[in-house]
């Protein structure tokens, strides 16, 4: 015991078990002092859950871990926290009503005479955000900032305790381009200054350039470590999946048909500002294309989605699907003419998390005669033949198959189980908000695939994404969008992701007819 | 044994156990304070209720009375649960149970009208009054809970002014339904025999049975549940599948409403009962709904145990010795232990944490043998 361990932390041979599934099984994960560790795995893997075990959220039924070479037991988050070690959830735990500050202060305030000491709080919190260039508005609500400052929000409320050990559970599925490269040198500098940093993610090159050595999981068992200088993102992908996993879309031309969704001169007011954050947009998406609205996240798309899907009411401007005008149409109208939508944020709207997965795979669909009878009763087993045929149609992994919580659902698999509801409705308009966050390498290409037969199947696709990635591979044509106005179209095959950057960043636009 | 106490249904139930045990506790704690030689008999009193009686006919004719009155208790804690399923906070049942009395008692006394005409306009009462609440909410989006205390009280002193109309000249209590309108009584359908000839109880007992397994059945089965209960789980969700969901709040906490107004027929289309028309609050039958409600686990079928077991020691209440204890003694008591019910939640949360421990602790010790033994060898 004389010389330093030279590990932070020791997960050793851990397990952990829940109804019906093995989420961890025998694994070790071993975190050197200073360095930026990568945890990889598929869907449903068992990262979120090891994470979750060394943060003392569960309890291990087997396995040891030791913090700095001394044995500990965390059985409670506080234990965590007083070991040093924090983390960024998967899905943030802020209070939504409270501001910034509030929020990073929160559990560990300073009273005197029981009253809150905020001031020293925010000098604090300030000198912490100016240092690591952790941009926050100290005083804004929670539900009115961007993910980005939600996380960056999170990651203060681990500096502000001293946390030395950061858990990262996939911080970069919600961020844009811009915002990624910001956090990677964020990390960079945190692990600089001796801070051990775990971080998982399904985006092989993130890990390729900030890790330094990655773990890799696969269906709770631990498969092993390597040093990233050593490896391929090709190596990674199959020790992940166990097989060769195609980077590349492929797909043939679009034979493109009749429009399918016209939009004319929408406005859609904003929820933060008094200006519309949509404004004055016109598009047009045609049977068997695939149409890409791209940009920063912020810039409208949010806003331009719910004035689309009916979820927020149009300041001004009209809709029109196959021809009928659709503008004041309700939800349900819109969903029975055709209309799908895989949205944004799947804990907010995607799911009931409190239904099963079952449920939740009807829940476009349960008021159809397959699935409820003329007297108004469900026909469970036919829901159950339903699900179980989705479930296996898209490898949507849980514990407990049909009857699993959908809260007891890996994110990503969470995310599997939307996209099928979605995509087996036999949409004419697939609007697809950022389908693939969360999802690992296979699940990707698999989406990918899902949406190119769609177009080959003769409907529509309106994607948005903040991939780069999948902005150049995926449609038949990019529309840029800044600021609330489209200011360019661009064709995917023809145009370079430097330009693409330019027209998001506002720095280049062109009249765009509709 | 371990998958048992696992089991939700089991938990609930265990937690509603224990809320009662400590509700006598603590209820028998508070005797004691006041008054040690009688706490032991007094705490007795109240558990059994009708037993206190030796002869057999004097017990059934008691425990009729007491099922008389739980049956609208089930209502009551059925308007409420029913609304929590979609996660509104249906408060407004006291006032929509006291628009059910005046109801049913106008129609009845004022215009002599048959029971199931009585008992459909206090229904439809009820259901009125759930719906402004209702409305309120879904198109002005005040809080249920606000809307529905102060429904409460216009509802009282509407009810109270109409009442006067009906009232024995001589007395605040309104007259009597028996004597006025024999039409307007409930049919006994002959149970009554069954009970030492208990007058009052007949179809309402047996309704309120069919009833909280119609609402299990409204829920769990059909359509309208799916939604119902979607829009309790996560509202921006159900708007995203295009449930109505200003729709589903009226309708809700109309149903809320029609349940709390039927549950006050259910009682004074009997004539066990009389109104006072200077009543100054609300009566606490909508208020014991909300601890029947948790009590029973937010099940419909739990709900009528509950009920039964509330309306039970409220009831034995009032067997406890006045001549040692003075007159509120009875409902301080049944309302510390109504009170406790409404931790059953907590009990549950309690419990869990336990089971959790107590198998980290197991699990553990495996391990070290395990270890042990190995190194033995
Ligand atoms: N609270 C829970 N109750 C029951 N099962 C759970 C619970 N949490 C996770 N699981 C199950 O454990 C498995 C591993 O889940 P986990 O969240 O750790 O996956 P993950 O690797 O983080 O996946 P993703 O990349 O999709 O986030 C999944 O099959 C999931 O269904
Ligand atoms: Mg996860």
């Amino acid at each position: 015991m004389s010389t330093p361990s030279p590990y932070a932390i020791e997960m050793l041979h851990i397990t952990k078990r829940f109804p019906g599934i093995i989420a961890n099984d025998d694994v070790t994960l071993q975190l050197k002092q200073g360095e930026i560790h990568a945890l990889l795995g598929e869907n449903g893997a068992g990262k979120s859950t090891l994470m979750s075990v060394l943060f003392g959220l569960y309890q291990p039924e087997e396995g040891e871990i030791y913090v700095k070479g001394k044995k500990v037991e965390i059985n409670d988050p506080n234990v965590a926290n007083e070991l040093g070690i924090g983390m960024v959830h998967q899905h943030f735990k802020l209070v939504e009503c409270f501001t910034v500050l509030d929020n990073i202060i929160l559990g560990v305030e300073t009273t005197k005479g029981g009253f809150l000491q905020k001031d020293e709080a925010r000098k604090k919190v300030m000198a912490l955000s100016e240092k690591y260039g952790l941009r926050v508005d100290p005083d804004a609500k929670i539900q009115d900032i961007t993910v980005g400052m939600q996380q960056r929000t999170e990651i203060l409320k681990m500096l502000y305790r001293d946390n030395e050990i950061l858990i990262f559970d996939e911080p970069t599925a919600v961020l844009t381009p811009q915002e990624i490269e910001e956090l990677m040198q964020i990390m960079k500098n945190l692990a600089a200054e001796g801070k051990s940093i775990l971080f998982i993610s399904h985006k092989l090159a993130e890990i390729m350039a900030v890790a330094d050595r990655c773990s890799v999981l696969r269906k709770g068992k631990y498969i092993g470590t390597v040093e990233t200088k050593n490896t391929t993102m090709e190596e990674l992908s199959a020790m992940m999946v166990g097989r060769n996993v195609n980077f590349h879309v492929e797909k043939g031309e679009a034979k493109v048909g009749k429009p399918v969704l016209e939009v004319r001169n929408m406005s859609v007011a904003s929820k933060v500002h008094k200006n519309n954050a949509v404004k004055n947009v016109s598009l047009t998406v045609h049977a068997g294309e695939i149409v890409c609205i791209a940009g920063i996240d912020g810039n409208g798309q949010t806003e331009f989605v719910y004035g689309l899907t009916g979820l927020e009411p149009l300041v001004s401007g009209s809709v029109k699907m196959l021809g009928e005008d659709i503008t004041k149409a309700k939800i349900r109208e819109r969903s029975l003419k055709g209309m799908s939508h895989i949205p944004e944020d799947r804990h907010k709207h995607g799911l009931v998390l409190d239904y099963s997965l079952e449920d939740n795979l009807v829940l476009q669909r349960y008021f159809e005669p397959e699935f409820t009878n003329k007297a108004g009763f469900l026909r469970r087993d036919n829901i159950r033949k339903y699900a179980e045929k989705l479930i296996a149609e898209y490898d949507i992994r849980s514990g407990q198959g049909p009857v699993t919580k959908a809260r007891a659902m890996s994110g990503g698999n969470q995310q599997k189980a939307i996209i099928a509801r979605e995509i087996d409705k036999g949409p004419e308009l697939l609007v697809a908000v950022q389908p693939t966050r969360g999802l690992d390498v296979g699940a990707i290409e698999g989406v990918h695939k899902s949406l190119i037969s769609q177009r080959d199947a003769g409907k529509a696709v309106l994607l948005v994404s903040l991939e780069l990635d999948e902005v150049m591979d995926v449609p038949d044509r990019i529309l840029v969008m800044y600021e609330g106005e489209i200011v360019g179209e661009l064709d995917p095959k023809k145009t370079t992701q430097e330009e693409l950057g330019l027209y998001m960043a506002g720095a280049k636009r062109d009249e765009v007819k509709a | 044994m371990k998958k048992i106490l696992k089991n939700d249904g089991v938990q609930s139930l265990l937690a509603s156990l224990i809320c009662i045990l400590l509700g006598l506790l603590i209820g028998y704690v508070v005797l004691l304070f006041i008054e040690p030689s009688g706490a032991g008999e007094a705490i007795k009193a109240v558990i059994k209720n009708f037993l206190t009686y030796n002869k057999k006919e004097s017990q059934l004719k008691y425990l009729g009375n007491t099922l008389v009155k739980a049956a609208p208790l089930v209502m009551c804690s059925l308007s409420i649960l029913f609304s929590y399923k979609v996660g509104l906070f249906n408060i407004g049942a006291a006032g929509q149970y006291c628009i059910g009395i005046a109801c049913s008692l106008y129609c009845a006394l004022a215009l002599k009208l048959p029971w199931w005409v009585c008992t459909l306009v206090a229904v439809l009462g009820g259901a009125l009054a759930g719906s402004i609440s209702g409305l309120l909410k879904a198109y002005c989006n005040v809080n249920e809970v606000i809307s529905g205390i102060m429904l409460n009280w216009i509802i009282l002193y509407g009810t109270n002014m109409l009442l006067t109309n009906v009232k024995e000249a001589t007395s605040p209590y309104t007259k009597e339904v028996a004597r006025t309108s024999a039409a307007s009584l409930l049919p006994t359908l002959g149970l009554g025999k069954f009970f030492n000839n208990n007058k009052y109880v007949g179809v309402s007992v047996i309704a309120a049975v069919v009833i909280a397994v119609i609402v299990w059945v409204v829920l769990e089965k059909t359509r309208f549940g799916y939604e119902l209960r979607a829009t309790g789980g996560n509202k921006n969700a159900a708007k995203y599948a295009g449930m109505a969901e200003k729709r589903n709040i009226i309708v809700t906490l109309a149903i809320s409403g029609a349940l709390a107004g039927l549950g006050a027929a259910m009682l004074y289309l009997t004539s066990y009962e009389q109104w006072n028309c200077s009543t100054s609050s609300v009566p606490g039958m909508g208020f014991n709904g909300i601890a029947a409600a948790f009590l029973g686990g937010l099940n419909p079928i739990g709900a009528i145990l509950s009920s039964f077991f509330i309306q039970h020691i409220t009831a034995g209440g009032a067997y406890v010795d006045k001549k040692i204890y003075c007159a509120q003694i009875s409902d301080l008591i049944s309302s510390i232990i109504i009170y406790l019910c409404g931790f059953v939640f907590f009990m549950k949360l309690m419990m869990n944490k336990r089971i959790a421990k107590q198998e980290e602790r197991a699990q553990k010790a495996l391990a070290k043998k395990a270890a042990e033994g190995g190194k033995e060898q």
